[in-house]
Parts: structure tokens; C-alpha cells; sequence
């Protein structure tokens, strides 16, 4: 256990490695040059000369790279250049925005999908059977920007019953943060929920037919208790550890649902500065996230080794 | 962070006892917010509750006292003396004085990645006469200078603030405008609160102001309709009807000062002499006179535009008359083009993914190739065809520009030889020297001839760019909004504005 | 997992059965005709369009539907139906291109990664990792800018973005399979490695591939609809689902239709394929009964 353990930790730090050069390297597929673009409309030559050197554009890529990989260990991501803002403070401003979307998504998931799931499973190849399946597909099958619009159209313009966007801190204001907050958790949580119903209607599947289920109905339980007590418990076994990782691809998800709620997330942020070529926050942001992604799945390929024995030894 | 969280938590509880927010939609976020660094349109939007200037401009575009009071040139138009406003603070209460105008026009001037330059780029020194009065030393008659000192160049932040922020300063700015700055998250918001020290304070009827960044027009409006805001910039053009008929809002409209046109290579690079737009007159004319610009306006545009053809709109007064607006004629275009030798000529056309962009693309490649053109519509990101177009690797592009109070802002960078925003690479000798002389002409009239003989050469002859259409600034605002002043330069004035 | 048996008295080959129990299930009938719809109307689409997609007229922008334009016009006075049905192209394309891409870069490797074992799969593994971790959609849209926006280029970048799935997917089912005791059977006998891999190990990989590729179809659709929502993707005039939509959520109020249309296209094509890719898991997989 320890040894596996401590193989795992030994891929982290190539791992992380080659995300930073991925990283760094797909800036440099952007074309043309950030200085340019950073200049804004006027274009002043002083201006542009300022920014290039202010980015190292006259140094040579792998010059550059390490520019970059060293700030990055000693803590510093780099600074935005469109705002003048240090990453790393970006970074921690925007980052307890999109766990809570991400968080509030994947209870929202959790509830639609496991319960479509179990339903599914529980009735199966019966109009619930289809009905559940459906219900939970919609999600994967609507693109996410257009499900926004027309929830903000219906929500927000026409009933009024929800703010069309923004945000609010939940210090600041729990209720306003929560009604700002649905919609796009309901979005972002939908498509997730089908994956998380497909695995949990699985799962159910293997374990109604097991053994100790045909015992525990034969010893005369009640079908809900077979169902509640022993089969789900079994079954959401993997599907926790599939939520473990959901919660990583949650974050990446994020980006077009912030962009059309106005949630100054990550998500946002990243999209806007790819299409600025704010090459620092880029690199920033889609380390941290990749960082967070590969802690996620380790923690859920240990918890998933802890819960299955036949991985052990 | 959690400093900035409590900060505003307090400062939220204060100002609920106190006094009304007014929310604004940006259509961006802003850049950085030093007016010596800043680089984009909606920046200084905020700037416009946050920095006062020199001057202003009215509705009619004349200049007018703000930090200034009033101006007067030397007989050589080498010196403008500027008297300045009594009684004015910064926000951290440092006395505005000519001694701050002298350092904030050096500051300009000086400052590594300072945005300024160019548009002072004549001012040699600045002398401070008394407190209350400054020279601007220039090395050659400048004539848009005072309109320059409307805008960024002529906002003033405190010395001392700045010395001690050096180029963080954009971070925590310090101006003399009506507001003073509270706080920023980026892509979220932007806080200013009233200055109490302000010297027009009677004009201020708000406690705080907040500016909220949202993209997406169409969510924008939404935010507005739902009453989250209470103002939002630069609505849809399509939206208009419905926003009308909605007895709870108001729309604003003014022409812009900018434009919208279509950049052709005539030079910036090889690719210039591949295609017969580039290297015939003949056909630029010919392509001109295939588009039917109304059209354009109603269908891409939603009748939201004014047409025009050349770098200032024709309502202006700066409007050359001697070189008037063509009416579509497919018959004398297809003349041309067989004049030309090219009856079929092919064009890719450069278009930014903006909607408007595109559907202004569109409508052109329609409407040319009922004269015989074969317009092909490459659609670049706009980041991308900047730096195409930096490069000369297009052959049409489909621009816009935000516009400056001085028309000299519209024509120097544009067509002047090798100006950065010269795109179409278009490099005259003789128009050369006129646009030079237009910069430093003594009086109205002067210029006024001058642009006359440039538009003759440039919109009558060259056609470097195909102007279109003049853009409407559409505003939407809660009907219980009053005191919005209508300014084609597309600020957001905040002086006047109440909410009942 | 379906098991490849070499035994010639087999009654039903394991296709044959797969087929028997998807067409047992309805959802996925439904689904493979929905697809199956959909790929007619996007063959025949000169002919069952009735108007050219990208003709304008500048009488007829936004009008509602009606007897000449059955799904309304846009806002430059195209016909709504036409661009729908042009447009299944684009999406369908756009759905089996970029997955195709995708298998094609991916089961290679991942075999190679699986089967060669050591220091190869560490790399690859490593790599792949590397590429998992990055958001799927922040890839695409790098690697769509980098491209310049057109179908083609959002088409590549989604299919590299969705490569280490496959990898990841192919290696998994290669280990799997390479203990199995006919393979070890088949080492004893002396077949060459890739003898063995083609002809025991390859079988084993298809069945999980085709539902994995079959639902990728579904989200690559997704993909190229948000990619037109940035700017990138499908380039007006041509018609995509995509772009089409992304236009159309600035004219919600005024004209619902252009919306409307295509928005339930996309919905209806990724479910099926949704549904399809879940009928083919229950069929190949022969722990569901």
C-alpha cells in the first residue's frame, strides 16, 4: 500500500511537468504577437515595445519557459498584463467563486443523477426505466450556453424570480449569492448528472443481481430496505470515486457557463484571456486547474484502492 | 481578501443607511485604470466618474472648462496657457495645482508603457507660471491638442499618489473626479464612491457608483430589464423596438464620432499588388459603388447607423462637402471594372467573429457581386487579424473605429505615411503634407479647407478605406433615470445624473 | 466485457447476439433512428432543401414561419429550414470527423501503450495524463484560435482534445485483456506480438471503443456548438446547428424561431446518439442482462 502510494506520488511530478510545458506551449500556438493585441486600439509603437519586453518576446522559447517555471516555484504565476493584476491574486479571487459553482453543480448532479440512476436501475426496462434515462440525457444533450439564455430568458426577464447574472459573495449576501448561483449550477450540474446516472444505473444493476441481495431479499426484507440499505451503499462505491474526478472535469466545464452567467470565475477568466493573448494568466489558471485535476484523481484512485481489495497487495 | 470582503461589507452597510448606487452595464472590462497606461474604449467609461480632465466636451463636441478654466494661444500657436479651477482636491486631498498639470503631462509623457505619447507627442515642457496657471511648450502648432486634453491626456491624478505607487497605481487610482475608488474584481465589478471634496459637488446625486462588466449584449439587456441595472451602454440595435414599446425604459441615441469601413491593402505589404482591388483605383471605386450603404445599415445594422463616406460622419461640421456620398450605380461600377481590365475580380475579405462584423461581411459579399465581385469572407479572430493586418497579410479587412473628438484623431494614424494604424499602407507625399499642415493650421477655417483637399484625394481618388456608416450609441436606461447628456464620444457622464 | 471465444461451435457469433439485444432495447432503436434520419436528410440535402441556404433577401429578414419559409427566415432574409437541413452536414461531420481523429490517433497508441508495457506506457501514460488534466473546452479553444476559426480546424482541434480518452480507454482494455489465458495460450504457441494484438487482443478493445466513440459523437457536437458560441467553428454564411444558434440567442425575443430549430436539431441528434451509445454498452456488455 505504501509502495503504491508512493508510485503514484513519483507520476505526480513528471506529470505536472509535462502540464506546465503543455501549458506553456499552447500559448505559443497562438498566433500572432500578444504585444500587439495588448496595445489596445491605438498601437502605439512605444507601447508595443514596452509590453514585448515586458514578456520576453525577444527571448527564445525555452528562455521563456524557464522565466515562467521558475516564478512558478518560487509562488509568483506571473501578472496580467490587460489589468496589471498579479495571477496569483486572480487566481484566489476567482478560484473560491468556481468551487462554489462546481460544488453546488455537483450536488445538484448528485441529486438528479443518482436518483435517476437508482430509479432506473430499480425499474428497469419499464416507462420509469426510459423516462429516468431521458430525463438525465437532456442535459448532456443541450448545449449549455443556449440552456442558460433560456433560463435567464425565462427566469430572470420574464418571472423575474432570479437576478439574470452576476454575482454576489455569500458573505456579503447568502440569499442573492444562492439565487445568482442556481441557474448556472443547474446548467453545468446537468450534463454531469447523466454520467453520474449512467454509473450509479450500472453499478445498481451488478449489485441487485449479487448474492447478498438474493439473501437479503430471501431472509424476507423489505425491498426498500434491500434497495436503501444494502444494494445502494455497494453501488455508490465507484460512483463516488467517479464524482471525486467529476469535480475536476466540473472545473473545467465551468468556462462557457460563467461566460454566459457573468460569474467571475475561473472559467471566465481564462476564455477572456485566451482571446486577449494574456498569455501569463492562461499559463496561471490552467495550471492551477490541471494541478487540482491530477490531485483529484489520485485522491479518487486511493480512495477507490482503499474500498476494492482486489487492488491491494 | 477577507480585508477587501469586510472592507466592503462595512462600507456596504454604510452606504445603505446613507445615500443611492447607481449600476452600470459595461459591454467589456476595462484595462488597467491609469490614464497614463490605459489602452481601450471602455476604460474610460469608468474614468469618466473616476478622473476629471483639463476640459470636456458638450453635446456639440465644443470644448468646455472642467479642471481648466479657460485657454488662450501664444501668437505662434507655440504656447497654450491654461487658467486653472480654484478650490480643487485629489481624492486624497492634495491641492490640484499647475505644479500637478506639469507633472501629469511629464508623467505622460515619460513613463515606461505610457499610452499618451503620440497624442502629445508636440509638447516639448510645461511651465509653471503661478499656481493657478500653466504653459504648455510646444514645438510646432499643434491644432488637436485641446482636444487630446478632453480625454486621457488631460486627466490629471495626484503626484503624490502616484510618485508612491509608481506603476502600480492603476490598482488604486487617485483622481479628482467626482468619485473616488473603492474597489475592483476584475470581470466582476468596479466600486467608486462620492468624493465629498469634489468642486461641483450640486452636479453629484449619487453615493456610489458600481460598474459592471457584461459581454454578452443580450444578457446585458436581460440584467437591465430585470432591474439588476439601471444603465447599460452599447444595447443591440435589434433590441430597439422591443425597448421602446417598454414604457419602463428610456433609450438614448446619438451618432458616433467613429466609423465602420473596409480597409483595403494598397500597399502595406506584396500582397497588395496580388489582387486588382489593391493595385487599381479603378476598382476600389467600382467596389464602392456596388454597395448600396443604406442597405447595409437597414439589414446588417437595424437602421441604427448613419451613413457616410468619409472619416467624420455628414452631420459633422468637419464634413468635406466638396466630396459627397456616391449612390449605388452597378452600371458605371461594372464600366470601371472592364476599364480596369478585371471585370471578375476576386477579394477575401478579412472579417473579425464580431456578430456585426458579420453581418456586415455578408451583406457586402451580396451586394458586390451583383457588379461581378467575388467576395470570399475570411473570418479571423480579432486578435488575429490585428496582427494580420499589422502584418499587410489581407486584402480587405472589415474595421472600426472608435472615433476622437478632434477629426484629426480619424485621419493622421490612418492615412498618413507609415502611421501605426495605417493598415491599408496607403502613403502619399502630397496628402502627406496637407495632413501635416491640417495639424497645425491656425484656425477652423484653415483646416476646414485642408481636409477638403484630403478628402478629395483620399475618399475621391484613393479610397485606401471604404467608409460605410457611422454607428448610433445606443443607451438603455430605467425611465426613473434623468440628466443622461447625449455625447457622440460615447461617454457615460455622471454629473446631472439622478435617479428618482 | 465481451469475450472473443475461438471456438468454432458457436452458435451465434457475439455480433450477432450484440445485435439481437440492442434491437431488444427500444431507446436505443429510437436512437439509431433518429441517427439514421439524420444522415438521410444530410445526404439528400440539395434535394429536400427548398431554398439555397445561403441566399439572402433582404425583404424577408426575420420572418415568422410561414407557408414560404416553413421554419421562418433569419436576420439576413435566409430560409431557416434550409440552413437546418444544410446544416445537418456540418454537425454530423463535425460529430464523426473529430471522433474519428480521435480513434485514429488514440487506439494506436494506447495498443502500443498497453501491449509494449515499461517505459513506453510510462511516457505515454505521463503524457496523456498531462493532457487529461488540461479542461477539454480550454484545449479545444487554444488549438481552434491557434487554427483560425473554420469547421475543419474546430473539427482537429476537438478530435486532438478527445485523443487521450482513447488512449486512456484502449490501454485499459488492452491490460485487461493481455492476462487473459487464451492470450497467454497464444504467447506459449509462439505468435508474433502483433499477431497477437491484431487477432486476440484488438477484438477484445472494439466493443468498449464503439460506445465510448458512439457517445463522443454526441459530445463533439456539443463541442462544435460551443465553439461557434466563442466565434470559433462553423464561419457564417455557411450553416452549422452551431453557429446558427449563436446568432440566433441575440434575437430571442424578436425571433424565436431562428433559435428554436436548431436548437432542437442539436438536441435531438446528441441524444440519439446518447441513447444509441447507451443501447450499444447494455448490448456489448454481457453483465447487463
Amino acid at each position: 500500500m505504501a509502495r503504491y502510494l508512493l508510485r503514484r506520488l513519483a507520476a505526480l511530478v513528471p506529470t505536472l511537468i509535462l502540464v506546465s510545458m503543455l501549458v506553456f506551449g499552447l500559448q505559443q500556438l497562438l498566433p500572432g504577437d500578444p504585444a500587439t493585441i495588448l496595445a489596445g486600439e491605438d498601437q502605439d509603437p512605444n507601447v508595443v515595445a514596452y509590453l514585448r519586453q515586458k514578456l520576453h518576446l525577444d527571448q527564445p522559447l525555452p528562455v521563456r519557459y524557464l522565466y515562467w517555471a521558475g516564478g512558478v516555484l518560487r509562488g509568483d504565476l506571473g501578472e496580467s498584463l490587460r489589468v496589471q493584476k498579479p495571477v496569483t491574486e486572480l487566481v484566489l479571487e476567482k478560484l473560491p467563486v468556481t468551487v462554489q459553482l462546481a460544488s453546488m453543480a455537483m450536488l445538484i448532479a448528485i441529486v438528479i443523477g443518482v436518483t435517476a440512476g437508482v430509479v432506473s436501475a430499480v425499474k428497469k426496462d419499464t416507462a420509469w426505466d426510459y423516462a429516468a434515462n431521458v430525463f438525465a440525457l437532456w442535459g448532456l444533450s443541450t448545449p449549455n450556453f443556449w440552456l442558460g439564455i433560456l433560463l435567464i430568458l425565462l427566469f430572470a426577464v420574464r418571472l423575474g424570480w432570479l437576478p439574470a447574472s452576476g454575482y454576489v459573495s455569500p458573505f456579503e449576501d447568502l440569499k442573492g449569492n444562492l439565487a445568482a448561483m442556481i441557474m448556472p449550477a443547474f446548467v453545468l450540474g446537468n450534463a454531469f448528472a447523466a454520467v453520474l446516472m449512467r454509473h450509479t444505473r450500472s453499478a445498481m444493476l451488478q449489485v441487485l443481481s449479487a448474492d447478498y441481495v438474493r439473501t437479503a431479499r430471501a431472509k424476507g426484507l423489505s425491498e426498500r430496505v434491500v434497495i436503501l440499505k444494502h444494494a445502494l451503499r455497494n453501488a455508490l462505491v465507484p460512483v463516488i470515486t467517479l464524482g471525486a474526478l467529476g469535480f475536476g472535469e466540473l472545473l473545467g466545464g465551468t468556462v462557457l457557463t460563467e461566460s454566459v452567467f457573468t460569474i467571475p470565475g475561473f472559467g471566465k477568466l481564462v476564455v477572456d484571456a485566451v482571446f486577449n493573448r494574456d498569455y501569463q494568466v492562461v499559463q496561471g489558471v490552467v495550471l492551477v486547474t490541471a494541478s487540482a485535476y491530477i490531485l483529484l484523481n489520485l485522491l479518487a484512485d486511493l480512495a477507490y484502492f482503499f474500498v476494492n481489495p482486489r487492488m491491494r497487495g | 481578501m477577507m480585508r477587501l470582503w469586510l472592507a466592503f461589507a462595512l462600507s456596504v452597510a454604510a452606504s445603505a443607511a446613507a445615500g443611492q448606487t447607481l449600476r452600470i452595464g459595461l459591454a467589456e472590462d476595462p484595462d488597467i485604470l491609469d490614464p497614463t497606461l490605459a489602452r481601450t474604449f471602455v476604460g474610460r467609461i469608468v474614468f469618466a466618474g473616476l478622473c476629471d480632465k483639463l476640459f470636456d466636451l458638450d453635446e456639440r463636441l465644443n470644448i468646455v472648462p472642467m479642471l481648466a478654466t479657460s485657454y488662450s494661444w501664444s501668437a505662434d500657436h507655440k504656447a497654450l496657457t491654461l487658467k486653472l479651477r480654484q478650490g480643487v482636491t485629489f481624492h486624497d486631498g492634495e491641492k490640484f495645482d499647475a505644479a500637478a498639470v506639469k507633472y501629469n503631462i511629464e508623467r505622460h509623457k515619460t513613463m515606461p508603457g505610457s499610452n499618451r505619447r503620440g497624442e502629445l507627442a508636440p509638447v516639448e515642457s510645461v511651465d509653471v507660471v503661478d499656481p493657478l496657471t500653466a504653459r504648455l511648450n510646444l514645438s510646432a502648432p499643434f491644432a488637436p491638442l485641446l482636444a487630446q486634453l478632453t480625454d486621457r491626456a488631460g486627466m490629471m491624478v495626484s503626484p503624490k499618489a502616484a510618485k508612491a505607487a509608481g506603476e502600480k497605481f492603476g490598482a488604486q487610482p487617485v483622481c479628482s473626479g467626482p468619485f473616488r475608488f473603492v474597489e475592483r474584481i476584475a470581470q466582476d465589478r468596479i466600486v467608486l464612491e462620492r468624493y465629498p471634496g469634489y468642486w461641483n459637488k450640486a452636479a453629484v446625486h449619487f453615493d456610489r457608483i458600481v460598474y459592471l462588466p457584461i459581454v454578452d449584449a443580450t444578457v446585458r439587456l436581460a440584467n437591465l430589464r430585470a432591474g439588476q441595472l439601471d444603465f447599460i451602454e452599447r444595447m443591440a440595435a435589434s433590441d430597439v423596438p422591443s425597448m421602446k414599446s417598454d414604457a419602463r425604459f428610456k433609450i438614448a441615441k446619438v451618432v458616433e464620432i467613429g466609423y465602420q469601413g473596409i480597409t483595403i491593402n494598397v500597399g502595406k505589404s506584396d500582397e497588395a499588388k496580388k489582387t486588382a482591388l489593391g493595385r487599381d483605383a479603378r476598382v476600389r471605386e467600382a467596389f464602392e459603388l456596388s454597395l448600396d450603404r443604406q442597405g447595409i445599415v437597414d439589414v446588417a445594422m437595424d437602421g441604427e447607423a448613419q451613413v457616410g463616406n468619409q472619416w467624420v460622419a455628414p452631420t459633422s461640421s468637419w464634413y468635406a462637402k466638396n466630396v459627397p456620398m456616391p449612390k449605388r450605380d452597378l452600371a458605371k461600377a461594372k464600366q470601371l471594372l472592364a476599364a480596369a481590365g478585371a471585370p471578375n475580380p476576386t477579394l477575401t475579405l478579412m472579417t473579425p467573429t464580431t456578430s456585426d462584423a458579420q453581418k456586415i461581411a455578408q451583406v457586402v459579399q451580396a451586394m458586390a457581386k451583383e457588379a461581378g465581385f467575388e467576395v470570399k469572407i475570411q473570418s479571423t479572430e480579432f486578435a488575429t487579424s490585428l496582427n494580420l493586418a499589422d502584418k499587410g497579410q489581407f486584402e480587405a479587412y472589415v474595421l472600426a473605429w472608435s472615433g476622437r473628438a478632434d477629426p484629426d484623431g480619424n485621419l493622421f494614424s490612418f492615412h498618413a505615411c507609415k502611421q501605426p494604424l495605417n493598415y491599408a499602407g496607403y502613403c502619399d507625399a502630397h496628402t502627406d503634407e496637407l495632413i501635416k499642415a491640417s495639424r497645425s493650421a491656425a484656425s477652423t477655417a484653415e483646416r476646414q479647407k485642408l481636409f477638403e483637399q484630403i478628402a478629395a484625394e483620399v475618399v475621391g481618388k484613393a479610397r485606401p478605406i471604404v467608409y460605410l456608416f457611422h454607428r448610433h450609441w445606443l443607451w438603455a436606461h430605467t425611465a426613473k433615470l434623468s440628466g443622461f447628456r447625449v455625447v457622440p464620444d460615447g461617454m457615460v457622464r455622471v454629473q446631472g445624473l439622478k435617479l428618482n | 466485457m465481451a469475450a472473443v471465444l475461438v471456438s468454432e461451435f458457436q452458435e451465434e457469433t457475439p455480433a450477432r447476439r450484440a445485435l439481437r439485444r440492442l434491437i431488444r432495447r427500444r431507446g436505443a432503436l429510437f436512437g439509431l433512428g433518429i441517427v439514421a434520419f439524420f444522415i438521410f436528410v444530410a445526404l439528400l440535402a440539395p434535394w429536400l432543401a427548398p431554398y439555397d441556404p445561403l441566399a439572402t433577401s433582404w425583404s424577408a429578414v426575420r420572418k415568422a414561419p410561414s407557408a414560404l419559409y416553413l421554419f421562418g427566415s433569419d436576420e439576413i432574409g435566409r430560409d431557416v429550414l434550409s440552413r437546418v437541413i444544410w446544416g445537418t452536414r456540418a454537425s454530423l461531420l463535425a460529430g464523426v470527423v473529430s471522433v474519428s481523429i480521435a480513434l485514429s490517433l488514440g487506439l494506436p497508441v494506447g495498443l502500443l501503450a498497453g501491449y509494449r508495457g515499461g517505459w513506453t506506457d510510462a511516457l505515454i501514460s505521463r503524457a496523456t495524463d498531462a493532457m487529461l488534466a488540461c479542461p477539454f473546452l480550454i484545449l479545444a479553444i487554444a488549438l481552434a484560435a491557434f487554427l483560425g476559426p473554420s469547421l475543419s480546424n474546430a473539427m482537429i482541434a476537438i478530435g486532438i482534445s478527445a485523443t487521450p480518452i482513447f488512449i486512456r480507454l484502449t490501454r485499459a482494455q488492452v491490460l485487461a485483456a493481455k492476462v487473459e489465458d487464451y492470450v497467454e495460450a497464444a504467447r506459449a504457441l509462439g505468435n508474433p506480438p502483433l499477431r497477437i494484438a491484431l487477432r486476440h487482443i484488438l477484438p477484445n478493445v472494439v466493443p468498449p471503443l464503439i460506445v465510448q466513440a458512439t457517445l463522443a459523437i454526441a459530445a463533439a457536437v456539443i463541442a462544435e456548438a460551443s465553439l461557434s458560441f466563442l466565434g470559433l467553428g462553423q464561419q457564417p454564411p455557411a450553416p452549422s446547428w452551431g453557429s446558427m444558434l449563436n446568432t440566433a440567442k441575440n434575437y430571442v425575443d424578436q425571433a424565436p424561431w431562428m433559435a428554436f430549430w436548431p436548437g432542437l436539431s442539436i438536441f435531438l441528434l446528441v441524444l440519439s446518439f446518447n441513447m444509441l451509445g447507451d443501447g450499444l454498452r447494455d448490448a456489448l456488455d454481457p453483465r447487463h442482462r
